[in-house]
Order: C-alpha cells, then sequence, then structure tokens
C-alpha cells in the first residue's frame, strides 16, 4: 500500500508540472529505468524507439538498450530504457533496478521480475498470450492469464493488465498493440509523456495516412486505464 | 530526409550507436561506404546507403567482407575518404587484405569498422576483431558511448590520414544496437575529386604505386609501418578519448574500455564508492598512450580491468606496467586473468559490482533477500516456460527442412546436412527438425560436403547434403561448389533462396534486381551460375513439400556429381509477403480429433509453426488468427485434412 501511495504522489507530481519545462527534480528516481518485453516480431523495439524519442524531445538523456537479431525469431526480447536528467547511463539496467516494466506479452513479466524487481516497480502488461513451440509442442505448460496476474500482482507495487492487441485487432492491425501500451504508459504519469509528441514522432516513422490511426489507437490506450482509474475511485 | 544529413550544428539528436558511426562518417565526409551485412553492424551501410547520392556518397553491400575493404581502399587510394563495416567474423573473412593493406600504407583516410558480438547473442561466436590490430600494426580506437561513437569515427580519418594508413575503431553489440543522445558537428560542404597517382618511384607513399611490399626487403614498408603506430601512440598521449575519473588517489583504479566504462560507472555509482574507486577510461586500446597510462597508474596499487571479451587491454598494460615498474612501482592486478572478471559472455553492471564487492569486502544484494524470497514463493505456481528460439510463422526454412527431414528418414541411410550461416542455422534445433549436424563458418558447409563426398571411396556409405541462403551462395559458397564439381565430389547443395540477405534485414546482393542504394542492377541468377560451373540445377517451391521430398529422395540416389536445388520463396518478413497472408487457413474441429487420431499431434507436437497452436479444452488444433502468416503449408502436413486453406481474395 506504501508503495501505491507513493505511486500515486508520483503522479500527482507530473500533473503540478505540466508547464514541463525541464529543470531538476522531474524525475522520481535518477536514473528512471523502464524495461518494454515481449517476443520477437510484436513491436517491442519500435514501442521503445518511439517512448525514448518522446522523451528526448521533452528533454532527457535517454539510453535505449536493445537485443535483437536472432532474439527476433521467436525468442524473449528486451530494451532497457535508461532515463536521465544529465547522463548517459549503461545501456543494461541493473538488476533490481527497474521502475516500470512493459510488457507486449503477459508471461515475459514473470520471466523478468525476479531479476529486475524492487518494491516500487511497475507493471503495465498486455494480456494476449504467444505460446513458445515448447508449450505449443506439449513440452512445457503456459500458465492461465489469471495464474499470471495472480502472481504478478502480489509481488509489484501496482500492476495494469490490458487488451493491448485484442484492441489493436478491433482497430485495424494486431502489431498496433505496442502503440496501445505506449498510450496506456502515458495515461500512468509516472513519466511525462506528450500526446503531442507522440505525434511528432510517429509522423517520422509511419506513413502519413497511418498518423490518424495511430494517433487514434495511442488514445484507446490512455482511455483503457482512465476506465480502470475510475473504476476504481 | 534523414535526420542523419541535418545540417543543424549543435543540434541533439537520439542516435543508435550504428547511427552515430554513420553520422561521424559523414562529417567526416566520406565518398564510399562498403561493407557486407551482419549483425550488430549492419545499420551502419544501411542508414548510409539512404543518404546516398551519385557523385557525393557510394555505398555498397559487397559480395563478402574481403571485396568490401578492395573496394574502399580504392577510395582511399584516389585520395577520397572511405567506411568500411563489418561484424567481427567479417575481419577474419578481410584480413587477407588486411595484412597487406596495412603494409602498403593508404592515402585518403580509411576507417574499418568491426562490430564485435560479446556474448554470441547474434552470432555464432564470440570472436574479438581487436588482436587483429595488433596484429598487423594499426590503430585501434573503442568508444564508449554514442556521442564518443560518433566523434571517435570522425577523429579516426583526420588519424588515418595523418600516418597514412587504415585506422580500427570496434564496436560491440550494447553500443551498435543502444540509442542515446548525440550532439551533431558540422557536414562538410566541398568534396575531393579522386585521382590515382602512381608516377613517382615504388617507396613513394604519396605519388607511386600502392605496394604491399617489396620482396626480401621487409625494412622498405615494415619499417615506415611501424613509424606510423609510434606517431599514433603520441597523437594518443593528447586524446579526450582517454580520461580519469575519481579521487586523487583512489584504493581501487578500473581500467575499462568501450561499454564497459559505463558498466563501472553504474557500479560505483550504485555502490556509492565515488569517494574510493576511479575509473580510467581507455578509448585508444592500441598501441597504448604510455605516458598517459603510466600517470594514471602511479595513483595507486590496485588495478581492476574491465573489458569484452579476452583480456587484450588486460595484457599490453601489464607489459607496460612491467616495464615501468621503477617508474610506477609495484602493481597488484585482478581482471580476467585473476578471474574477478568472468573470461566468457558479456559484461554487465552487476558483474562489476560483484568484482568490486569481492575486492572491497562489500555486501550487495540487487534483490533483498526479504523480497527474493516472496518472488521465489510467488513464481512457484506460475512457472514460465522456455521461449526456445524458432523460424517464424510462415517461415520458407520451417517447409525446407520439413522436407529433407522426411527425405532422409525415408533414405534410410543416416544421411546429414552440413549447415551454413544465416537464419537456417537453427536448423540444428527442434524448429528445424535437427537436420543440421555441422555448422561453422560462412560458406563450409559446402566446402565440408565436399570433402564429405570424397570419402564414399573409403566406404562412407551416408548421404550428404548442405544448406546455403542465396547471399551466403555470393559470399563464399561459390568457390566451395568449383571445388567440388571440378573434384566431381557426390553431394547435393541446397539453396535457401528466399530473395534477400533476410536474417540482417534484406540487404540486396548479387542476385537480385538492385543495390544497396536501391538503383537497378543486373541481378545474377544462381541457377545460370550453377549450371554455368557443370552442377546439375533443378528450382522447387519449397511450400510444395510433395515435390520437394520427391527431388531430394531422387537426388539422394544419385551416386555422381554435385546437384544442385533451390528451394526458392521469399522470407515470410520480405516486404512482398508482409503485406498480405496468401490463405486463410481453418482447423477442423469435427475432422480433427486430437489425441485419438493417430498423428500423435504431428502437426504441434513436430511441425513446431507458432501460428498452429493447441487448444488444450478441444484437444485439437488451432489457427492463432493475429501469428498464422498464412503460408498454407500446414494444410500439407496433417494427414487426416483436417487443416484446410482458402485463398484469399
Amino acid at each position: 500500500m506504501r508503495c501505491l501511495l507513493r505511486y500515486l504522489s508520483g503522479r500527482r507530481h507530473y500533473k503540478k508540472g505540466k508547464s514541463l519545462i525541464m529543470g531538476v527534480g522531474k524525475l522520481p528516481r535518477e536514473p528512471f529505468n523502464v524495461i518494454v518485453t515481449g517476443v520477437g516480431g510484436q513491436g517491442s523495439v519500435m514501442l521503445s524507439r518511439v517512448l525514448a524519442n518522446m522523451l528526448v524531445m521533452e528533454g532527457f538523456r535517454v539510453t535505449v538498450g536493445e537485443t535483437f537479431g536472432a532474439s527476433q525469431r521467436g525468442g524473449s526480447v528486451m530494451s532497457h530504457l535508461r532515463i536521465s536528467e544529465a547522463y548517459t547511463w549503461s545501456p543494461q539496467i541493473p538488476k533490481g533496478c527497474a521502475d516500470i516494466i512493459v510488457a507486449l506479452e503477459p508471461i515475459e513479466v514473470i520471466r523478468i521480475l525476479p531479476s529486475y524487481i524492487n518494491k516500487n516497480v511497475l507493471v503495465l502488461s498486455n494480456t494476449r498470450p504467444i505460446y513458445p513451440v515448447g508449450v505449443i509442442a506439449g513440452e512445457s505448460s503456459y500458465p492461465s492469464l489469471e495464474e499470471i496476474k495472480k502472481c504478478v500482482e502480489r509481488l509489484v507495487c501496482k500492476a495494469w493488465f490490458i487488451d493491448a492487441t485484442d484492441e489493436a485487432v478491433k482497430m485495424g492491425n494486431s502489431i498496433l498493440g505496442n502503440i496501445v501500451l505506449l498510450g496506456a504508459l502515458s495515461a500512468l504519469e509516472a513519466l511525462p509523456l506528450r500526446r503531442s509528441f507522440f505525434r511528432d514522432v510517429i509522423s517520422e516513422m509511419v506513413t502519413e495516412d497511418n498518423v490518424s490511426l495511430n494517433l487514434a489507437v495511442y488514445d484507446r490506450g490512455v482511455e483503457l486505464i482512465k476506465q480502470d482509474f475510475d473504476f476504481r475511485v | 530526409m534523414s535526420y542523419l544529413t541535418d545540417t543543424t550544428e549543435g543540434v541533439q539528436h537520439l542516435l543508435m550507436g550504428n547511427e552515430a558511426i554513420a553520422r561521424g562518417a559523414l562529417e567526416a565526409g566520406i565518398s564510399v561506404a562498403s561493407g557486407y551485412p551482419g549483425t550488430p553492424s549492419s545499420e551502419i551501410i544501411e542508414n548510409l546507403a539512404r543518404v546516398a547520392s551519385p557523385g557525393n556518397l557510394y555505398v555498397e553491400w559487397s559480395t563478402n567482407e574481403k571485396v568490401a575493404l578492395e573496394v574502399s581502399a580504392a577510395a582511399s587510394f584516389a585520395g577520397l575518404r572511405a567506411l568500411c563495416v563489418m561484424k567481427q567474423n567479417g575481419v577474419n573473412v578481410a584480413s587477407d587484405f588486411l595484412l597487406h593493406l596495412a603494409s602498403s600504407g593508404t592515402r585518403g583516410g580509411i576507417v574499418l569498422v568491426p562490430c564485435d558480438d560479446p556474448g554470441a547473442l547474434s552470432s555464432v561466436n564470440e570472436g574479438e576483431s581487436r588482436y587483429f590490430a595488433r596484429l598487423l600494426e594499426i590503430p585501434l580506437l573503442e568508444p564508449a558511448d554514442f556521442q564518443e561513437a560518433k566523434d571517435m569515427v570522425k577523429w579516426a580519418f583526420e588519424l588515418s590520414e595523418a600516418i597514412k594508413n587504415v585506422v580500427m575503431v570496434r564496436s560491440v553489440t550494447r553500443l551498435s544496437h543502444a540509442s542515446g543522445n548525440v550532439i551533431f558537428g558540422a557536414l562538410p560542404v566541398s568534396k575531393r575529386l579522386p585521382a590515382f597517382k602512381y608516377h613517382g618511384s615504388l617507396l613513394d607513399p604519396d605519388c607511386g604505386p600502392i605496394i604491399s611490399l617489396l620482396p626480401g626487403m621487409p625494412e622498405s614498408k615494415h619499417t615506415p609501418q611501424q613509424g606510423k603506430i609510434r606517431e599514433a601512440a603520441q597523437l594518443f598521449e593528447q586524446t579526450p578519448f582517454n580520461a580519469y575519473e575519481g579521487p586523487k588517489n583512489p584504493e581501487l583504479l578500473i581500467v575499462a574500455c568501450s561499454v564497459a566504462s559505463l558498466y563501472g560507472r553504474e557500479a560505483i555509482h550504485l555502490l556509492g564508492l565515488e569517494s574510493r574507486v576511479g575509473i580510467l577510461k581507455v578509448g585508444t586500446t592500441w598501441p597504448l598512450p604510455q605516458q598517459f597510462l603510466k600517470k594514471n597508474l602511479s595513483k595507486t596499487k590496485e588495478v581492476l580491468f574491465i573489458e569484452e571479451v579476452f583480456p587484450f587491454l588486460e595484457e599490453q598494460v601489464k607489459i607496460l606496467a612491467a616495464e615501468g615498474v621503477s617508474e610506477i612501482g609495484m602493481k597488484v592486478f585482478y581482471g580476467k586473468h585473476s578471474g574477478h572478471i568472468p573470461s566468457v559472455g558479456e559484461l554487465n553492471p552487476d558483474i562489476i559490482i560483484d568484482a568490486l564487492s569481492k575486492l572491497l569486502g562489500l555486501k550487495y544484494r540487487a534483490v533483498p533477500k526479504s523480497l527474493a524470497g516472496k518472488v521465489e514463493e510467488a513464481t512457484k505456481a506460475c512457472v514460465v516456460p522456455p521461449r526456445e528460439l524458432s523460424f517464424c510463422p510462415g517461415c520458407p526454412h520451417r517447409a525446407s527442412y520439413w522436407s529433407i527431414h522426411n527425405a532422409l528418414e525415408l533414405d534410410g541411410r543416416e544421411g546429414f546436412v552440413c549447415g551454413d550461416i544465416g537464419c537456417y542455422t537453427l536448423g540444428m534445433l527442434a524448429c528445424g527438425f535437427n537436420a543440421v549436424k555441422t555448422l561453422h563458418s560462412m560458406g563450409s558447409g559446402t566446402g565440408i560436403a565436399s570433402g564429405f563426398g570424397k570419402l564414399k571411396p573409403f566406404g562412407l556409405k551416408q548421404p550428404v547434403l548442405a544448406v546455403c541462403g542465396d547471399s551466403t551462395f555470393f559470399h563464399t559458397a561459390m568457390p566451395a561448389l568449383v571445388n567440388a564439381i571440378h573434384h566431381q565430389s557426390p553431394f547435393t547443395l541446397v539453396i535457401l533462396d528466399n530473395r534477400g540477405t533476410a536474417m540482417t534485414g534484406f540487404q540486396s546482393h548479387p542476385g537480385l534486381p538492385v543495390n544497396a542504394m536501391g538503383e537497378e542492377m543486373p541481378a545474377i541468377a544462381i541457377d545460370e551460375i550453377c549450371r554455368a560451373m557443370g552442377a546439375s540445377v533443378e528450382i522447387k517451391d519449397p511450400f510444395d513439400v510433395e515435390e520437394t521430398q520427391i527431388s531430394l529422395n531422387r537426388l539422394m540416389e544419385s551416386q555422381y556429381g554435385v546437384h544442385v536445388l533451390i528451394l526458392r520463396q521469399a522470407c515470410a518478413l520480405s516486404p512482398e509477403r508482409k503485406t498480405g497472408k496468401k490463405y486463410e487457413m481453418l482447423v477442423d474441429e469435427a475432422v480433427c480429433v486430437g489425441e485419438n487420431c493417430g498423428c500423435n499431434r504431428l502437426c504441434t507436437r513436430i511441425f513446431r509453426c507458432p501460428g498452429l497452436v493447441w487448444n488444450k479444452e478441444k484437444a485439437s488444433a488451432r489457427i492463432d488468427e493475429v501469428i498464422c502468416a498464412g503460408c498454407g503449408v500446414c494444410s500439407d502436413i496433417c494427414p487426416a485434412g483436417a487443416i484446410t486453406r482458402r485463398e484469399k481474395v
């Protein structure tokens, strides 16, 4: 409960600072560490790139470490974002030092939690599983979403599970699950993420006719979290 | 327009290490860039190709790394600046020419960027390119962050022209494939005009012919080459790329290079050792700046080296310290030799924290005991299944290996596949039905198969197959194939032609009608080359599993000559296939009776496509619409005909 209060006070901190002129004290911790995890091909590299560029526009120094290459072929992938007021930090987050984990695939949260957990960590996860081939072949089993949720909620400060891929499918393209999560992340207000910066960054990355779809998907992500907050209040 | 050509001096962009390297080369005013794709290096040439324009910047994906270096060298010989890029294994391929280039000397600035892969994250080894710099007596720079990657590459061109030799700038995966803020410098406006001057004497470095060495006269070239290395060492004494950060007289001095410097700084920060431990970041790792190092080594008695992969810096500094013991005093060294830093795998901040904790008697727990206990308890009820590597849904390699596996089984003589480098390397795993039984370097599958074929007169009964991709075919498989045909070694080469250098991101190769810059080029047909060499050639679509398997079995029966079977189907991630599914796949639940079928779940247990999953509740196979690529192959796998495909309109 205490961590939740600390998290909420962090939230208000940004609401007050809406003028968003860069200055000292905008990060709850220095550096602030975000892990984006998922399965190769889900768009985690894209998500971390867009997120990092939005934060650079906000005036931060950002280091992003990525694993890809062979991991692209159905393996687990992870991007490490180090967000800082002043320094270039190492492209690998030290163990026990994640502040937020954003997961495009739910079981990947539990894969990395034991290494990167601390008492303040927040988790934002997609609900849609991608079964490892070993599970498909019947050599190993995949826990139910309920079991995953229960496990994560027992361990972390606060966790949100949203149907990011399903929402993206409804809106026309399953790959945009990553942008649903990004919109949701912005709504947590744990980091200063501006919609206008998202528009600027995504406009550089996708064709013109795809910008409005990306914005709509981002907004849907925001809504999913707002609903969650309203429900709780 | 790409932000890489942003002309605003002082502007800040988030750049991947590879983009920073490309920007550094642009700021140095390069005219030519060449390379061969290989993770983690590929984005350097890709980004430069995007900003290339005729007469301003020429960029090519060469057939292999040796040719790439030769192409860049020609630009240097004509007085232009050139950048050559490859992954660490590529330096092995280029090393024969590199040795001679280092001896002949160069004119326009030329920089070789090898990207090493500590931990072999995307490689079949974690080889080191740095020893080549020492072996061949050329300067070596190692950037530690993104800004330095740009600045160092730019400076490397100045250095190359100052000493008239090639300079190596070594990157690693965690720099090449990581991103950070980079402040831009100016882009040059004027370009040089190329001219190859050769009217001077044989040994005139500026106007003579450019040759490796006068036979029998090593002093003709080797002496000036060693002079160049001494000159570089002098320049290294002054550069800001070498820097000390920490207290005046630290208890322990960390000597680090490349991204390990960042890990070192992070470890010092987390352990709160700012007043006790200093860090000496060395950016010029060969030749060493001796005076600079001696000055800093004098600060303390105890030294810890952190670097990836081999103890390259560690060993050089130890020699220096032994030679200079009367000046700097006795030291105690820790690092890979002492076992404080692992000799295998990549480093990270936690490894450095461990080493520092051991040396200074500190207790540090990344995850507090109570929390770790809670995690253990909670995850007991939620066991995470391993996520092994697999071919993508709709990958032609899965279909190709399915046919190869079945053909070998049907043949029954314990035939095997000599593997090669590409996505299809995964043929050694369950996703490729474990068909691949040898795996080494680019093109070596064909060479090894050529050798196995010649063992038949000794009584080797097993049929031999080799595989290689379309880009690998041009890279180094061709000479091995010529060898096999000339010596009539009986085997079948299966060329897995997926229309591009797929694993590294669809770079062009000589078999495609386009070059790195997107210009139209004549495509060189693999089948015609093989026929002209003297092999029998067949072309099949691997998605037609029945036809493919019949061909394979027929070719394996043959006792004579080299057969080439080209299995041609575009990669599932290629732009042409990524846009849409060819088929809509359906599982008829009435026909699929699951465990009761007798097929023993062939589709999900053996074929293992991520798009075809097992529905536990209904005990039948199911298509995952989001993942399925619609290739249609699984409908030919199901013996009951429960999986059907419908052509998409």
